[in-house]
């Protein structure tokens, strides 16, 4: 066979392409850790949180969240109760406005309430891992993505900082890194998990009102505790499949 | 061949079509990382980064091997379900100097582990100040659940310290009291 000049400069760069590809062969996989293995999320025990921030404070020292920034933070909701005048009850409905305050995201605890009446409760949030996750579909390069294992991440090599994913996230998770001026969020701490440890949060909390869960193991409690218990996930109208089971969660929580 | 007589200038032009087309292919090549289609429509070795950053907090389990009179005296506790660093904050610093290497943090991404002096003291636990650490949690507020122990700090104590009555590692004043 006689190949012309011309077919063969046609021919060089494929071949180089077909050459590249055959060393670049498979990627070698961690040893200990299968991505298959694991499909992760989390449960908030909604009374047996009492508003400490540890979780704040630990996620701000795990990761180097930057000051005024949250990779997860706590929400104290008041719900008063139905206040009621002369002329009958006000048509506020104290159900749907509760008061929500999250002073420094709860990173220093809140102030002392001496107000008895209505229902106090404290709603930490984070990250939901949604399996249907608004953010990463709207990427428009790829940065963000659900790891094989349920985790929302973020490849803030590839990541242009367009913030549309911040807009994108029904729930607040995501914020533009001030300095590194990418996407950032709650990694559910990967690079800790991924070494069999629990979350910074988790660990730091005195109470166990946040557990790592991990959907795919058959002996994790979750499995028990969901049928059990009353468990919700917040905006579930959204369909975004989220992974963040909260315990007895008033209804008032959006 | 009379179908392709004066078709030349259309081979001329597929022919420039297919060079172009490996061009892009070549330029895709070296503009597109290895890894980006490897799990799905983003660059598969980030997750490898990712999960390469270094630990802080040690982890319970970890603190125990060493301190395991502590781990004893506070399983029969109140706090037994309070981790370690719920309180003496991250030290993942401090049990990489007992190892005499990061390696724990680095073990699971592709960074070669650091030399440490084998001394855990030179990151030492700072003692907590137990004025500001236990009110943190128990300082009575209308907020908090109910069964949690909560004291009024105006009240509960007269400018003594809680490590007066309260041996932190086992709060209940029955079980141990103070040390």
């Amino acid at each position: 066979m006689k190949i012309s000049r011309r077919q063969m400069l046609i021919l060089l760069p494929a071949a180089a392409v077909a050459w590249e590809s055959v060393l670049a062969g498979t990627p070698e996989d961690s040893p200990n850790y299968k991505m298959t293995d694991h499909w992760w999320g989390m449960l908030i025990d909604i009374p047996k949180c009492i508003g400490c921030g540890n979780c704040v404070r630990a996620c701000q020292t795990e990761n180097d969240v930057p000051d005024g920034f949250f990779r997860t933070w706590v929400e104290r909701y008041h719900r008063t109760d139905w206040p009621m005048t002369e002329t009958g009850p006000i048509t506020t409905n104290p159900l749907i406005a509760p008061e929500v305050i999250s002073p420094k995201g709860g990173k220093e605890g809140f102030p002392v309430a001496t107000d008895e009446s209505g229902k106090y409760f404290f709603v930490p949030k984070l990250c939901n891992h949604c399996a249907d996750s608004p953010c990463t579909q709207v990427c428009p390069v790829g940065a963000t993505f659900i790891s094989p294992d349920g985790v929302v991440l973020v490849d803030q090599k590839y990541c242009l900082g367009c913030a549309y994913c911040v807009q994108a996230c029904p729930y607040g998770c995501r914020y533009i890194h001030p300095t590194k001026e990418v996407a950032d969020k709650c990694t559910l701490c990967y690079h800790r998990i991924t070494k069999g440890l629990t979350t910074a949060c988790c660990e730091a909390c005195p109470t166990g009102a946040r557990q790592l869960v991990d959907l795919k193991d058959p002996k994790d409690p979750i499995h028990e505790f969901l049928k059990t218990h009353t468990v919700q996930v917040l905006k579930p109208q959204m369909a975004t499949g989220a992974k963040l089971f909260y315990n007895d969660l008033d209804g008032s929580v959006r | 061949m009379s179908v392709f007589k004066d078709a030349g200038h259309l081979f001329r032009f597929a022919g420039l079509f297919v060079l172009a087309f490996l061009v892009f292919l070549v330029v895709r090549h070296y503009v597109v990382p290895k890894s980006f289609g490897q799990y799905g429509h983003y660059r598969g070795a980030a997750i490898d980064e990712i999960a390469a950053r270094p630990v802080k907090f040690a982890g319970h389990e970890t603190c125990e091997t060493c301190h395991s009179d502590v781990a004893d005296k506070k399983k029969i506790g109140k706090h037994a379900h309070v981790n370690c660093e719920a309180c003496h904050g991250a030290l993942a610093g401090h049990v990489n100097h007992m190892m005499g290497t990061d390696s724990p943090a680095a073990s699971a991404g592709s960074g070669a582990p650091t030399q440490l002096a084998d001394d855990p003291s030179l990151e030492k636990p700072v003692l907590p100040d137990t004025a500001v650490l236990c009110v943190r949690c128990h300082t009575a507020s209308a907020a908090k659940p109910k069964g949690f122990p909560q004291i009024d700090p105006a009240n509960h104590y007269q400018g003594t310290s809680c490590k007066t009555c309260h041996q932190p590692h086992s709060p209940g004043i029955d079980a141990g009291g103070a040390k």
